[in-house]
């Protein structure tokens, strides 16, 4: 360790260089240290990774608190909502349900139940598009008008009796799922192998994506649930340290959190870089611990294991009352979007009742984005409900479609995507590759296969070359081709 | 209402290929100047006979192959600035302009266009009329002539096809004193002679049109370098490993050898290094290839200066590594991240 550590005493661990509260962050004001020197130093030690990109930010409701939106007349639960096996249901047609209500069981470890976000009368279990817009099976709930924001579904339990295993079980039982975009079961995660013995959880604050806020305000709205969620994750997965990654750009939440840290510095706050794509596991591993994790590896190799700020928040909740994961922070936001915040929405809702709600009628030719702009996926019809991994919803408009899709030109092998490439690959060379569809090649000499679609590449290519949607085809065509 | 679907990522840098390559024009526009300034009417008609020549060819190729008109990204005006700047000051228009041609057919349209060709364009253009015309690419004209504005060197205005007209009566008519039409390498050479640095840094010495100053096309590259629409490591590897071995050179085998200063001012080796090895489309993109591809133009540049027959060496040693990019590519990949050993 010789990075900038903050724990609640404000001491740098390790640092002795770095007077205490750190100085390369400005702080609240008076508070900045007047060691200009020491400041600069220490601003150059931040943690890093390499390469990369600096997109604007435009995270434009920053000061505003998370609200919340009505509840819709109609939601859709795909049973697919995590990475894994999809939900069993146990209500019937026509059955009632109330908020909170387990609806749908989870099937087997890799799993996660649902639970009725609103109070209401189920209308149908049938095939409704998923949030890749695939026509999966659904549960549709039509919601009581006089439906409560009261959970009324819920049982309280005593979380600090509980052994590894049994809150392993209970985190399944209230339906956690990564909330960072990957919806992968918590609880699948939290619960290593027993041969991967892990010792520290990395917590990731970073929310490196543009215009994205639902992590930076549950931070700053709810820090004591964090730190609830970070030790029951810690007990969970018997790690003995814990380790707060932030982005330096987000000083308030970094200074609403400080204070809840415990003074034995088992769990610490770092700031690191604010730089795309900071959140991505690999990055904030090599940026907080200076590690790399294996080619082709898992962060449980190094014995870490990686959670996003809001599951951690969210878990701290939701764990001690026994509630299911029914809601979600979302973030509005785009030139299409007239409301843009942060709000608290129900699973099952639909695109198309939160533009209703909040787009902007004017806005004709537009795109529906689902989580953020780097990496999130276009909806193709508005019956797309928000599901566990939704955290943006992002309206941009036909001016900012059209810079990118008018014109495109040859490789001209200005090496601005090898200069971005967080992964160290040659996106140029791989995009020349896959025009020629030398697939094999591609993974065999240029790891295709390192490539998490980040978008980087494509991000700073001057000839606009679509070369992550290039990647991700190939990747598509060598998986399929794989004999079974 | 309608859904537009489009893959992520769905923000981009708002860069584009024309941006980049209309800013590398705006940075030779300076050095266009000042050989105007130098050379007066006769530099100002090859910079625009080998830029017209050039978009002519292009369009014509565009014309042929049926795309899409590519006047627009730039590049072919690039070209024709770039050819212009390295030829002599009295070359005449006609060879400027099959020099033009031969860049932009030769050098970039046959391969397929902008990113397809493996070698600099304008470099090819030089290569094909160096040796086409042997002779007047190696008949430089003095600068600052009293009539430059007013009027040609008579050479500039050879008649297409024919033998370009001699210029001797015409420098000693104006009277320029201590003209030798010889370039810096040349005098040293043949005679040993040490051009002073002031008259290699203000143009008076004979040179192509464009590289007599190298101090001017250092401010130039570093604004490229500035705005991140050129790569810094390609002229820090080529000048850096030029200047090394110079002065090893100088070191170890004494008088026998020019000084470094020359080496480093003289002959196109700024031109080269800012400008023509840093062409995109023909250096590699790996960072390791990228420091190779710069050592290794750098280093062929002194080679054939000190051992081969021509006293330049820039050109045909960018074109050596040019060739070499791709390779270097492939065997110098960039380090994956998390690569085990």
């Amino acid at each position: 360790m010789d990075r900038p550590v903050y724990s609640e005493a404000g001491s740098a661990k390790g640092f002795s260089l770095l007077p205490a509260p750190p100085a390369h962050l400005p702080l609240a004001e008076g508070s900045k240290s007047s060691h200009g020197l020491v400041s600069l130093f220490s601003s150059w030690r931040r943690g890093s990774f390499q390469r990369g990109v600096h997109p604007a930010p435009h995270k434009g409701t920053l000061d505003q608190p998370i609200k919340r939106m009505p509840f819709p007349r109609k939601l859709v639960l795909p049973l697919a909502q995590h990475i894994g096996k999809p939900s069993v249901p146990l209500v019937g047609v026509g059955e009632e349900v109330a908020r909170g209500q387990l609806i749908a069981r989870c099937d087997g470890a890799v799993s996660a139940p649902i639970h009725a976000p609103a109070d209401g009368v189920i209308e149908a279990i049938t095939p409704r598009p998923n949030t890749r817009g695939a026509w999966t099976d659904a549960i549709v709930l039509r919601v009581y008008e006089a439906s409560t924001q009261e959970v009324r579904c819920n049982l309280p339990q005593d979380v600090d009796s509980m052994d590894p295993a049994q809150l392993i079980t209970a985190i399944q039982q209230i339906g956690m799922v990564g909330l960072g975009g990957a919806a992968f079961p918590s609880h699948a995660k939290l619960n290593a192998p027993a041969d991967k013995q892990v010792h520290t959880l990395i917590v990731n604050g970073c929310e490196c994506e543009p215009y994205l806020t639902c992590d930076y305000k549950l931070m700053r709205e709810w820090p004591q649930e964090l730190m609830a969620g970070i030790r029951i994750a810690m007990r969970a997965s018997g790690t003995a340290r814990a380790i707060i990654g932030v982005e330096d750009n987000k000083l308030d939440a970094i200074k609403i959190i400080r204070p809840h840290l415990p003074s034995d510095g088992s769990i610490t706050l770092q700031a690191v870089a604010t730089k795309y794509p900071q959140g991505a596991e690999k990055m904030l591993i090599k940026s907080l611990l200076g590690l790399d994790v294996p080619n082709g590896g898992l962060p449980s190799q190094l014995g870490l294991v990686v959670h996003n700020v809001g599951t951690l928040a969210l878990l701290g909740r939701l764990l001690p009352q026994g509630q299911g994961l029914i809601e979600r922070v979302v973030t509005l936001a785009g030139p299409g979007i007239k409301k843009p915040g942060d709000y608290w929405i129900p699973f099952g809702t639909t695109l198309r009742s939160i533009l209703d709600w909040a787009g902007d009628p004017d806005c004709k030719e537009r795109e529906v984005i689902l989580g953020g702009p780097m990496m999130g996926s276009a909806a193709s019809t508005l019956d797309i409900p928000v599901s566990k991994g939704t955290s943006g919803i992002l309206v941009f408009d036909k001016r900012m479609l059209e810079p990118i899709t008018k014109q495109s030109w040859a490789c001209i092998h200005c090496s601005e995507c090898v200069n971005a490439c967080p992964m160290g690959l040659n996106p140029s060379q791989l995009g020349m590759l896959s025009a020629k569809l030398a697939f094999d090649e591609m993974a065999e000499h240029y790891h295709l296969g390192d490539c998490f679609e980040c978008g980087c590449c494509s991000y700073v290519c001057p000839s606009h070359i679509p070369l992550v949607q290039q990647f991700r085809a190939a990747k598509a065509f060598l998986r399929e081709r794989k004999p079974l | 209402m309608s859904m537009q679907l489009r893959a992520s990522p769905h923000l981009h840098s708002g860069r584009d290929v024309p941006t980049i390559m209309r800013h590398v024009v705006y940075a030779l526009l300076p050095v266009c100047a000042f050989s105007i300034w130098q050379y007066g009417l006769s530099s100002l008609a090859l910079i625009v006979t080998v830029t017209l020549s050039c978009l002519a060819a292009e369009r014509i190729s565009n014309k042929m192959s049926g795309t899409v008109n590519t006047l627009s990204d730039w590049s072919a005006t690039i070209t024709g600035v770039l050819l212009a700047l390295t030829l002599p000051p009295a070359f005449p228009l006609w060879m400027g302009a099959v020099a033009g041609f031969a860049a932009v057919w030769l050098g970039k349209s046959l391969f397929g266009g902008l990113g397809h060709n493996p070698f600099n364009p304008a470099l090819v253009g030089r290569a094909f009329v160096q040796a086409a015309f042997p002779t007047a690419i190696t008949t430089w004209a003095p600068a600052f002539t009293p009539q430059r504005f007013v009027e040609f060197i008579p050479s500039s205005l050879t008649l297409p096809l024919m033998q370009p007209n001699d210029i001797t009566t015409w420098v000693s008519a104006n009277m320029v004193d201590g003209f030798t039409g010889a370039t810096p390498l040349a005098r040293w050479k043949f005679e040993h002679f040490v051009y002073p640095v002031e008259d290699m840094i203000t143009g008076a010495a004979s040179a192509s049109t464009g590289e007599t100053s190298a101090l001017l096309l250092l401010v130039c590259g570093l604004y490229l370098i500035a705005r991140k629409f050129m790569d810094w490591r390609i002229p820090v590897a080529v000048v850096g490993s030029a200047l090394l071995l110079a002065l090893a050179f100088r070191l170890f085998g004494g008088d026998e050898y020019p000084p470094a200063h020359l080496v480093l001012l003289s002959g196109g080796l700024m031109l080269g290094a800012l400008f023509m090895a840093t062409d995109m489309a023909t250096s590699p993109v790996s960072p390791r290839a990228i420091w190779a591809y710069g050592a290794i133009i750098g280093t062929v540049t002194i080679l054939i200066r000190y051992f081969g027959g021509l006293t330049e060496g820039v050109m045909y040693a960018i074109l050596f590594g040019n060739a070499l990019a791709p390779l270097l590519d492939k065997y110098l990949q960039p380090k994956v991240f998390g690569a085990r050993k």
